[in-house]
């Protein structure tokens, strides 16, 4: 399964997501840079965390017009498997690609430590391999992750199961202490109705290997392998 | 030339921390008569344009596609002839 890691000038997980995919799951992985206008031969496309743009204007908001984003959207659109991770999340959302907004953290913190996410949905190919309430203890670095999504949008996501993670304390309760940065309900991760993009603003390629103090992360790549394999 | 004097404001909907802060600030300097904070950007946006009706238009557009996020901002516009 090939996998792409699309670099926007000032991505900076890009390096992570890149040693995740060859050297811990051991699949064939290419940088796309921005300026790239095709991105056929890739299964699965990620789009790292970082400061694209500097985060000028709103994060994402100008790194969705690179030239790269038009095949990413298509890609998306045709059924691709596509990956947002922090920055990227906030990039896939301003490309429209998944609903709602992400903004300016409640506490007003930069909010940098492990968090627990609870699966909420195992219908997709990210977490299909997982059970519903299992918990991934996976790190957030960010200062803007604050969901926001209007009351009927935040409905229609819940009853399509859109909803993938939310934020939860060790013991799986999804409580106002457990969120960081003021999320409504929760929300860690969405995903898009057909299910093939993901967004989520906590890295799990920062938590891949024991060495980094919890391999959680991978359990959201090795489900999409084995969704992959399975489709095959 | 046209100049668009742009303001951005979260919308009512969207809680914001920032203002909130700012507002905590200004009581605590007893300025205990503040109700509400909001904080937003201001763009100034010059461009040719051949009419009035179309700077307006284009001015909507951007706002839209770029300069504003509808999902969470709102915005308003003065237009000056320069």
């Amino acid at each position: 399964m090939k996998f792409g890691v699309v670099v926007f000038p000032g991505s900076n997980c890009d390096l992570d997501a890149y040693h995740l995919v060859k050297d811990v799951l051991g699949e064939p992985v290419d940088y796309i840079w921005h300026q790239e206008e095709n991105v056929s031969g890739f299964d699965c496309l990620i789009l790292p965390g970082g400061f694209s743009y500097g985060d000028y204007l709103r994060c994402g908001a100008i790194a969705r017009f690179s030239p790269v984003m038009k095949s990413v959207v298509a890609f998306a659109r045709s059924g691709g498997l596509v990956i947002g991770i922090c920055n990227g999340f906030q990039v896939l959302q301003e490309a429209g690609l998944l609903p709602g907004a992400l903004y300016r953290n409640l506490s007003l913190q930069f909010r940098c430590y492990f968090t627990y996410l609870k699966v909420e949905n195992r219908q997709t190919p990210f977490t299909s391999g997982l059970e519903v309430g299992r918990l991934l203890k996976i790190p957030i670095a960010h200062g803007e992750g604050n969901y926001y999504a209007d009351a009927d949008t935040l409905r229609r996501m819940e009853a399509n199961g859109q909803i993938v993670f939310r934020y939860a304390t060790a013991d799986g309760e999804v409580t106002d202490t457990a969120n960081p940065n003021g999320s409504l309900t929760n929300i860690a991760g969405v995903c898009n109705e057909m299910k093939n993009v993901l967004g989520m603003m906590p890295h799990p390629e920062r938590a891949g290997e024991a060495a980094l103090g919890s391999q959680d992360g991978r359990l959201i790549f090795e489900s999409i392998l084995k969704n992959w394999e399975g489709a095959r | 030339m046209w100049k668009a004097e742009i303001k951005v404001l979260l919308k009512k909907s969207v809680l914001d921390p920032q203002g909130q802060a700012v507002e905590k600030a200004l009581s605590s300097l007893g300025y205990g008569n503040v109700q509400d904070v909001r904080i937003g950007k201001y763009l100034e946006v010059s461009f040719a344009a051949g009419s009035h009706k179309e700077a307006e238009d284009q001015v909507r557009e951007m706002s839209e596609r770029l300069l504003t996020n509808p999902v969470i901002e709102d915005y308003t516009f003065e237009l000056v002839e320069v």
